[in-house]
């Protein structure tokens, strides 16, 4: 039955994936404006003119998918590089930038958790530093830093380190008072307590803020990355924009909710390695 | 008088009320345990047995008076004194058998791998869930995961076990299969037991001794009710034994009619009562000796008044 109402789903998401390629293609084709008055000279800028509206149909953006994916990794000088290429440089520097977040924001988060003191006093700046935009951070962060990779890095860095910081000190507060009690009754040190006890009891919000984080960062890059320029699937994605090239901008729209769903997906199957049912 | 295992003196919990006085919840418990016996505490509830329970364990401190063991003062949690919870208390991480590891691991750090495999093996063994093992507690029964939190407790062989109402969660023949094993671990390892319990019948079957508390608030450990029947004793045939109903109907009359005004003896201890025994010398003394404790001999099982 279950696997009979997964094949169910499976063949209903084929056919909303056709009939939305289908509907797209057909509306491509047909010439935006018809009739038979004369149109303006603005119009006929506009593409008017054309027989074929400037949004690429569903066909060619596949054809350009092909090719593109046939051959991920060229490198044809600095503003001509495959889309692989482009790709690993965002995941880079999310991965770096995350890293060093859940660095900082798990082990601070641990301090948080277990120390009301240290929530009470902290809770302020995270209350102010936690809504601003990441990439409001990104002037000061050019300025201090210099680099235009290392700010990217930093504001995904900055963008990832709340909910995991959130989510940590929120599990670890709320390990069950039993377990505690069975960590004291056999007379746990503080550290052994942290590490047998409290760590595994949270580790599911752990990911859980985790899996918020990496979501967030691989938003956030596209961004980021359409304001430093260089190289990332943010700067070619305007980079297409500015060449007018649709076909590679919707290509890249695509590939980039495909890499997001990878980060989410990878997150979701270590969550799962942790979890337990109480 | 000499003294027990286990002394506990003038013990008192008290609360700071809303009106800004003082919320006394039980005042001034005293009462020993001796090595080997096996103690129940029977009360209503809000008389504060969890919390006598938990001073004991060293997770709770009284507003007053102090707890002895082994002529050394309670201040904190120990692996000496051992707990089983009503609610099992397993971390649902780990296995049964890794739930038992952890505990034996933390009682005897030196010890091997397969010293402390061996050894968690075995008292999962006697729970009889060798065949469960690998599994975690939230794929066991209630009454599975309250023997392995047993078998926990057994197996890091603390010279105090404290039991909070461990069979209050499970259905009635579940509660009657784990009485028996509790039984025969305790009739293996000559432990010493303090258990909360809500039903008379379980303390009769399982202790050499029976505390009865009075009401809250300021509520006392009024009475110490002897269990003058001999071991070993069986579910079953515990209603043929002689002195089995006057010990039942002397404990329900307490609760029943009598816990809202009970005190304690006039020394401070509770009143000592041996209600199997014949009339004349029923409640008798509340200064008994100490006699030796052993469970192989339960009609005399230790008891100190």
């Amino acid at each position: 039955m279950i696997k009979s109402f997964r094949v169910r789903g499976a063949l209903l998401t084929g056919l909303f994936l056709i009939l939305f390629l289908g509907i797209w293609e057909m509306s491509i084709n047909t010439p935006a404006l018809l009739g038979d008055q004369e149109m303006s000279e603005y119009e006929q800028l506009a593409g008017g003119g054309s027989q074929r509206s400037g949004v690429p149909a569903p066909s060619e953006v596949i054809t350009h998918a092909a090719a593109a994916l046939s051959d991920p990794f060229y490198v044809r000088g600095s503003n001509d590089m495959g889309i692989g290429i482009q790709l690993a440089h965002s995941l880079n520097r999310v991965l770096v930038g995350f890293a060093l977040a859940s660095l900082i924001a798990i082990p601070l988060g641990f301090v948080i958790g277990m120390s009301p003191l240290m929530y009470q006093a902290l809770n302020p700046f995270i209350q102010v530093l936690r809504p601003i935009s990441p990439l409001a951070w990104m002037p000061l962060a050019l300025f201090i830093i210099q680099d235009a990779n290392r700010s990217a890095v930093f504001v995904i860095f900055i963008c990832s380190i709340w909910p995991m910081l959130m989510n940590t000190a929120f599990g670890v507060a709320n390990v069950r008072s039993d377990w505690l009690n069975v960590a004291r009754t056999h007379e746990l040190g503080n550290l052994r307590t942290a590490f047998q006890v409290i760590l595994p009891a949270a580790a599911p919000t752990i990911l859980t803020g985790m899996r918020i984080s990496i979501g967030i960062a691989w938003l956030v890059i596209v961004a980021a990355e359409m304001l430093v320029g260089g190289t990332g699937i943010g700067y070619y994605v305007w980079n297409e924009w500015n060449n007018l090239d649709l076909t590679s901008v919707i290509f890249s729209i695509l590939m980039i909710g495909l890499i997001g769903m990878v980060l989410d997906m990878s997150l979701a199957g270590a969550a799962r390695l942790v979890d337990y049912q109480e | 008088m000499s003294r027990s295992f286990l002394e506990v003196d003038r013990l008192s919990k008290r609360f700071p009320a809303p009106d800004g006085g003082e919320f006394t919840v039980f005042k001034d418990a005293t009462f020993g345990i001796e090595k080997g016996e096996f103690v129940c505490i029977i009360g209503h509830s809000g008389c504060g047995k969890s919390t006598i329970l938990n001073v004991l364990a060293g997770l709770d401190q009284g507003s007053g008076g102090n707890v002895i063991m082994n002529g050394k003062e309670v201040s904190g949690p120990s692996l000496d004194r051992g707990v089983v919870f009503q609610n099992y208390s397993l971390l649902p991480w780990m296995s049964a058998l890794s739930n038992i590891i952890f505990g034996v691991r933390a009682r005897w750090p030196q010890w091997s791998k397969e010293k402390v495999r061996e050894h968690s093996e075995y008292y999962l063994n006697l729970v009889g869930l060798d065949k469960a093992m690998h599994r975690k507690p939230s794929q066991l029964s209630g009454g599975m995961r309250q023997r392995v939190s047993i078998a926990r407790a057994f197996a890091t062989k603390p010279e105090l076990l404290l039991l909070d109402e461990p069979f209050g969660a499970l259905d009635a023949l579940t509660r009657g299969v784990i009485q028996d094993e509790l039984l025969k671990i305790w009739g293996e390892t000559q432990q010493t037991v303090f258990m909360i319990t809500h039903d008379v019948d379980e303390a009769i079957l399982l202790s050499d001794r029976i505390l009865l508390m009075s009401n809250g608030p300021e509520a006392e450990v009024a009475e110490s009710v002897k269990v003058d029947i001999p071991r070993p004793r069986t579910r079953s045939g515990l209603m043929d034994v002689p002195g089995f109903y006057k010990v039942r109907n002397y404990l329900v009359d307490f609760l029943i009619n009598r816990s809202d005004t009970a005190t304690t003896g006039e020394d401070g201890r509770p009143k000592f009562i041996n209600p199997a025994a014949d009339s004349d010398d029923s409640g008798a003394t509340s200064a008994g000796a100490a006699s030796s404790s052993g469970k192989e001999q339960a009609p005399q099982a230790a008891s100190s008044f």
